[in-house]
């Protein structure tokens, strides 16, 4: 019988790093192609690691990478003030409607990118004629686009606590509604709002559809352009921002971990008996 | 601390087609302790919500030491409130729990006071613990310094023990009337367990949909029901039929006083299970149908003729009074409700 049953721990043991192997190949092997295609040309790395030379080299992968990273600043700050408040209020006084509202933040998962361009190019008329044709504009989109991702993060958290008591605990002792979001509710929720800006990030630095189609700049498309003129460069950036995302997810997962030991039994445990007190 | 006068003027308040709170009245003395009690549904926890400014009525006022702060918001009324949920916040310690209304109000000596309170509640060693450190009981004990610590006019307390297991209850139930006489403040306390609101309020209200059906001291809430209503939702009752003479009825061959005349003949008489003793004897009426030990004093369920009734007897009683075995009930003469 223990003969049986650790064969067949062995056979599950096999499995498991089998299917590990084949994953890691899977998403490995291109990495690995990419980290090889762009060390062909010694002078690749080295020159996007110099910003100044990089930015004289190839102005407009300088002003894709500014445009992304204040696209990906700027979206998760204009996403966390619409949504982190909107979310709250809605399990505050209006959870009638908090389907409703979760129907609409995830509606723009299931439109194409495509679609959703073809939508918003004539709300973008509007855009330029207001704001200009800044590449910053995009933000608004990015900001519509990340709504799935966003709102089931803050969602999660906002779950994971009981919101109107706390908001009712800290009324009745004086607390204003700007005190009550800023000191009951954001620290609480402190992990799903990082979640929530790092899923943007993550999301708005690999976006290339949107911008390409509404002519505007960002790094995926300077990455693009850029291919047809240095292919290795091009190459290097690609995995350089694929590897940012990386980290932000890793960085997502480290901090939801830490979070769940911080409530873990092990701490649970110190619980005094009630008449210890 | 001083307790201030709170008085609710029929307060309305309707969720769709539900009366919550139907013409409310509730006048509470300076320093007094108010339980509201009743069933699910009867309005009790909105009472004291819109009390606390965390709901709105449709109409009436809240006079708080004759000032009307009908529509001040919650956040203004100067009021404690313990609830149900546990409602610590996690981020923050038990010290800064308590800390958390003084900071708001500027108070220089925040420390010292969240100290005070702590040790009020007998939590004085735990200043440095997170709530996910405590357990229920000990939560909702800090959350009691903490709605204590900023010296509240009024304290509400939302079912604050209705989470915890029986002993715990007990136990936490004499220390919020002992701390609640040590500082004096007017208390409102909203329960649906008879017993908790018996053993802590100077007056009881028991309520139903919405309306307070009688508000009178624990006593009197029990051994002089205001009506059948109050007399089958404070303590169980035993329903017996009787017939009506004058202002008594004769049940099961005693007269019982009537607490309220009735104008019909027969009529159903609601009798405590504390007033009815149960003897054994072979050539009784009765059969004991079921024996439940319940500590020191237990239950007897007896069927005398096509009715049934429930005894309390002492424990030690028990062995006398098996299933089956032949009794003779009697019923002490204590005023009766009708049903």
């Amino acid at each position: 019988m223990a003969g049986v049953i650790a064969r067949r721990a062995r056979k599950q043991r096999i499995f498991r790093w089998a299917v590990l192997v084949v994953l890691g190949v899977f998403f490995l092997l291109p990495l690995a192609a990419m980290v090889e295609f762009s060390t062909r040309d010694s002078r690749t790395w080295p020159l996007l690691a110099d910003w100044p030379e990089l930015s004289a080299t190839y102005p407009d992968l300088a002003d894709g990478i500014l445009a992304s990273l204040l696209q990906a600043a700027l979206t998760a700050v204009l996403m966390l003030v619409l949504l982190v408040p909107t979310a709250v209020w809605v399990r505050l006084r209006l959870p009638r409607v908090r389907r409703l509202v979760e129907f609409l933040c995830l509606l723009p998962l299931t439109i194409p990118a495509i679609v959703l361009v073809v939508g918003l190019a004539p709300v973008y008329a509007w855009v330029n004629y207001f704001l200009g044709g800044s590449s910053v504009t995009l933000v608004f989109a990015y900001t519509v686009l990340v709504l799935p991702y966003a709102y089931r993060a803050i969602d999660a958290g906002l779950s994971a606590i009981d919101v109107k008591t706390l908001a009712e605990a800290a009324r009745s002792m004086g607390s204003g509604w700007a005190t009550v979001m800023g000191k009951v509710v954001l620290p609480n929720i402190r992990s799903a709002v990082l979640s929530a800006a790092f899923l943007t990030v993550a999301l708005v630095l690999g976006e290339y559809t949107i911008a390409s189609l509404l002519n505007r700049t960002n790094l995926q498309v300077a990455i693009a352009f850029l291919g047809k003129s240095s292919a290795t460069m091009s190459v290097a950036v690609s995995l350089t921002a694929l590897l940012l995302a990386f980290v932000l997810l890793l960085l997502l997962s480290l901090v939801g971990e830490r979070k769940r030991k911080a409530a873990s039994p092990a701490v649970s445990s110190t619980v005094t008996k009630e008449s210890a007190a | 601390m001083t307790g201030v006068a709170v008085h609710l003027k029929g307060l309305r308040r309707t969720f769709g087609s539900v009366h919550a709170l139907d013409d409310l009245d509730l006048s509470i003395a300076p320093g007094e302790f108010i339980a509201l009690l009743g069933p699910s549904g009867c309005g009790k926890t909105t009472a004291l919500r819109v009390l606390a400014g965390l709901e709105d009525a449709d109409s009436g006022q809240v006079l708080v030491d004759g000032q009307d702060i009908t529509p001040l918001p919650a956040n203004k009324r100067d009021m404690g409130m313990v609830f149900q949920a546990y409602s610590l916040f996690p981020h923050l310690s038990v010290v800064d729990n308590v800390r958390f209304g003084l900071k708001l109000r500027g108070r220089v000596k925040a420390a010292s006071r969240a100290g005070d309170m702590l040790d009020l509640v007998g939590l004085g060693t735990h200043a440095d613990r997170f709530p996910h450190q405590l357990s229920g009981g000990q939560q909702q004990r800090v959350a009691l310094a903490r709605a204590l610590a900023i010296e509240p006019r009024v304290l509400l307390l939302d079912e604050p023990l209705s989470a915890l297991d029986a002993k715990v209850r007990v136990q936490l139930r004499d220390e919020i009337r002992r701390i609640q006489t040590e500082v004096g403040t007017t208390t409102l306390f909203v329960t649906h367990d008879q017993e908790e609101a018996l053993a802590v309020a100077d007056r009881v209200g028991v309520m139903r949909a919405g309306r307070l059906e009688q508000l009178a001291p624990p006593a009197e809430i029990y051994q002089a029901p205001a009506s059948a209503f109050v007399a089958e939702f404070v303590g169980l009752s035993n329903r017996l039929p009787g017939t009506v003479t004058g202002d008594e009825i004769e049940v099961l061959g005693t007269r019982l006083p009537l607490i309220a005349p009735s104008g019909s003949k027969d009529a159903t008489a609601l009798v405590r299970p504390e007033s009815v003793t149960v003897e054994p004897d072979p050539d009784g009426p009765g059969r004991v149908v079921t024996s439940s030990f319940l500590g020191p004093i237990s239950k007897v369920t007896v069927m005398v003729g096509d009715v049934l009734v429930v005894a309390q007897v002492a424990s030690d009683r028990l062995p006398t009074l098996p299933a089956g075995a032949p009794v003779k009930v009697t019923l002490q003469p204590s005023p009766v409700a009708l049903a």
